[in-house]
């Protein structure tokens, strides 16, 4: 198993945390993994974005032109990646700002409303998690134990607190993703 | 009597009065004629001898007219690249902070290519001793001006004196230095008579004491000499210094805590 | 499996040196590396092994620690960027002259000049054929994971003091600023002073004993005959490190027909290219230098019979190239490809280059 994935958004979503707890879910059950930061002129315009890789091989190129999945965040990252995403692959956005929403046939789409969600819980901050969850029900590449695991690791101790709030976001953002397209 | 045995007798144990250290080393010094190195050189080495410190010593030499100071006293020594003495002392007290260190320099070295590597050193206020011989010229190179120069002295780059709109004022670094929180004690001293080197003889030996207090670093300045550099007789030299750097340069103590 | 993390190229820098028992670090802040002092700022290793830490006042007065450092036969590093490498030219010429051991990071960014904070390989020239004035070489390794850059902290410092020579690591912005997986080297003790006596005694400035002669660390010698005869010497080491301590990886290259040459993180974006061509059905395969000095060179003419042109491929416009082409000595058709001012190619951008410049013709 290889799964190629591009998270981008806005600075300050969370997105670059996002990467790095999938990234410690994928150590937890003992695969490869890279988390590779967006670099370029487009990071000073307040976007971000991060390639994580999580595979049972070693990684070949941490910086990819064409994504399994691509979790997108805002609309200036929808205009750049939707076109990356491999035929067959996943698109998993959040309509929350997306003023023109992804057309393509070849790939399967989903949405989940996670600024939405977070407001609904009442903590902006679960957001990314949200989004997680809602990526993970769509590909169950990490189990959840194993990302709970990865949030005690990565985590530092103060913050162990917060790992039963993260782990309801997640749930809250796999019971509430939505297919737009299937092929 | 035979003269030889006569001699014999007067050269003995109990006759002697002055006696070079075992730590200056019998090789040639390379100095010129009415230098103020070796003097300098001696008075370091007996210090060390006297204290039983050789084995705990280490010196960092410069560039310029010292830079092969470690031909001459007989203790480890580093040979640093220009300026940059007291970077070396600094990592080798650190790591070694039992260890005497210090660092011999010359004007161009240290107040030149070297201001920033000095300034930070005391400012930090490493657990060294650092020696500046301040002549007033670069020796080595052939007699150019040093930051230290003297207004209107001629040197080989200010054939018509220095002109301090041309090449700027007169740097009296000890004076900055001691104004610095890292230094303990900051001293100017000179050694061209028998008086001026036991003075500094005594300052030295305070420097070295105080390394062992870890209170901060402690920087003695010398005033020598340069013949060469500004083309005089030895005798003549002393007398150029004592006229035209000492009231510039005034000797003593600026600083001692 | 000893402890695993997901941890930044150079945050893992840092925790390698602590873990090798290196007695200290000198360094300067810039840009994409400044993780590696803040991270050990922050983990104080001179609570936990004695390790000292110090933020030098410039890149020059921190080579120059390193060069004070290594004069007590202690295992000591510096780690900055291209602008900062270029600052600390001198002490590496000093180092190399005085023949001290020391390790030196590089996470290169591009220039020339202040250039720009991202990743580049552009200082490829500076790190192998030079970079400071004199003839001397330093043992350079190119980390391609993050893993690696754990590796051969350890891995340096074993050479450098093997050879009493610099080694430097040459890595860039990318391998700095990405985490990957990484078991972390077991933690090794710092030398003792008995063992310092024993590794490095007979050149160590660590006080005169009253047995042996005096150490002096220096690269002077104002006699011409005597400073030939040093320079003769320090060419057998050279010899003697091509000899030694020549390093690669070799992926796919049993069938392959065309050939990338790629270290550090464009090695990473070649293999993924190597990956997409064999999809195509090109036989492509991929030599990954791993020490740039000693260079690789028999690897590489050892496939000369089999393949019919090689790509060498760089974030520079075309250094490492010269290096392959003397290796090739035209026997092959070679061919650079390159992204450079900070940007990283993709893999598809470089099986591109293969099949237009190589495969084409």
């Amino acid at each position: 198993m290889t799964e190629e994935i591009i998270i981008a958004g806005f600075g300050g979503q969370g997105v670059l945390s996002m990467g790095k707890i999938l990234a410690y879910s994928g150590i937890m059950q003992d695969q490869e993994v890279s988390w590779m930061p967006s670099y370029g002129p487009e990071m000073r315009g307040g976007t971000a974005n991060v390639t994580v890789i999580i595979s049972d091989n070693r990684i070949s190129s941490p910086v990819l032109k064409k994504f399994d999945t691509a979790i997108i965040l805002n609309q200036q990252s929808m205009d750049k990646f939707e076109s990356d995403v491999k035929p067959g692959g996943t698109l998993l956005y959040d309509p929350n700002g997306i003023t023109s929403h992804p057309e393509r046939k070849d790939i399967n789409i989903f949405k989940i409303p996670g600024a939405a969600l977070a407001a609904e819980m009442g903590n902006p901050k679960t957001f990314n998690m949200i989004v997680l969850g809602a990526f993970l029900k769509v590909k169950p590449i990490v189990a959840i134990e194993n990302v709970k695991k990865g949030l005690e690791k990565s985590l530092p101790e103060r913050h162990h607190k917060l790992i039963p709030l993260n782990i309801e976001a997640i749930q809250k953002g796999m019971v509430n993703v939505e297919s737009v397209n299937s092929i | 009597m035979t003269a030889t045995t006569e001699i014999n007798k007067i050269i003995n144990e109990d006759n002697l009065v002055y006696k070079k250290t075992n730590l200056l080393l019998d090789n040639e010094m390379h100095y010129c004629p009415g230098c103020t190195h070796g003097v300098i050189h001696k008075v370091i080495a007996e210090v060390i001898d006297e204290m039983d410190i050789q084995n705990e010593t280490i010196g960092v030499s410069p560039v310029g007219c010292s830079v092969l100071a470690y031909n001459y006293i007989d203790i480890d020594w580093q040979e640093a690249a220009h300026g940059r003495a007291p970077a070396l002392a600094t990592a080798t007290s650190r790591l070694m902070p039992e260890k005497y260190v210090f660092t011999y320099q010359g004007d161009g070295d240290l107040a030149s290519i070297g201001c920033a590597e000095i300034i930070h050193a005391c400012n930090r206020g490493e657990n060294i001793v650092v020696f500046f011989v301040n002549n007033a010229i670069y020796g080595m190179t052939g007699g150019q001006m040093a930051p230290t120069t003297l207004e209107g002295q001629v040197t080989a780059t200010t054939p018509y004196g220095r002109n301090t709109a041309l090449n700027g004022h007169t740097m009296k670094i000890t004076e900055m230095i001691a104004l610095l929180p890292g230094t303990r004690y900051v001293t100017r001293q000179s050694a061209e008579t028998p008086a001026a080197v036991r003075k500094l003889k005594k300052a030295v030996r305070k420097a070295f004491e105080n390394t062992t207090e870890k209170k901060g670093l402690s920087f003695i300045e010398i005033v020598g000499t340069c013949s060469s550099g500004w083309k005089l007789t030895p005798t003549q030299s002393n007398e150029w210094m004592k006229e035209n750097m000492f009231p510039f340069y005034q000797l003593g103590t600026l600083k001692d805590e | 499996m000893g402890d695993v993390r997901l941890m930044k190229g150079n945050e893992v820098i840092a925790e390698a040196a602590i873990r090798c028992g290196c007695d200290g670090y000198f360094g300067y802040p810039i840009t994409p590396q400044s993780e590696v002092m803040e991270t050990l700022m922050a983990r104080q290793p001179w609570e936990q092994t004695g390790m000292v830490v110090l933020q030098a006042e410039s890149e020059v007065a921190a080579i120059n620690m390193v060069y004070g450092g290594a004069s007590c036969g202690k295992k000591i590093m510096t780690s900055s960027s291209s602008p900062g490498i270029s600052l600390k030219q001198e002490g590496i010429t000093y180092l190399a002259g005085a023949e001290l051991p020391a390790l030196v990071v590089n996470v290169v960014r591009a220039g020339p000049g202040l250039g720009t904070i991202q990743p580049a390989q552009s200082d490829y020239f500076q790190s192998v054929k030079g970079g400071g004035h004199g003839d001397y070489k330093l043992i350079v390794l190119a980390p391609a994971s993050v893993q690696e850059m754990n590796d051969f902290v350890g891995l340096g410092f074993e050479l450098a003091f093997k050879y009493r020579n610099p080694a430097l690591i040459l890595s860039d912005g990318a391998i700095g600023q990405m985490m990957e997986k990484v078991e972390l080297s077991d933690y090794k003790p710092r030398w003792t002073d008995e063992e310092i006596q024993e590794i490095s005694g007979s050149w160590a400035t660590t006080g005169k004993k009253s047995d042996r002669e005096r150490n002096i660390s220096t690269s002077l010698d104002l006699d011409s005959a005597r400073q030939e005869q040093f320079n003769h010497k320090l060419q057998a080491k050279y010899r003697a490190m091509e000899e030694n301590e020549v390093r690669f990886e070799k992926i796919n290259c049993d069938d392959a027909e065309y050939l990338f040459i790629a270290y550090g993180s464009s090695a990473r974006i070649s293999q993924k290219a190597v990956e997409l061509g064999r999809e195509k059905g090109i036989k492509i395969g991929l030599i990954r230098p791993i020490t740039l000095f000693p260079y690789p060179t028999k690897a590489i003419q050892e496939m000369l019979g089999q393949v019919k042109g090689i790509l060498s491929v760089e974030m520079s416009a075309g250094q490492m190239v010269e290096d392959v082409r003397l290796a090739v000595n035209g026997k092959v058709p070679v061919e650079h490809f390159g992204r450079y001012g900070g940007i990283i190619p993709t893999p598809e951008e470089v099986l591109e280059a293969l099949e237009q410049k190589i495969i084409g013709k």
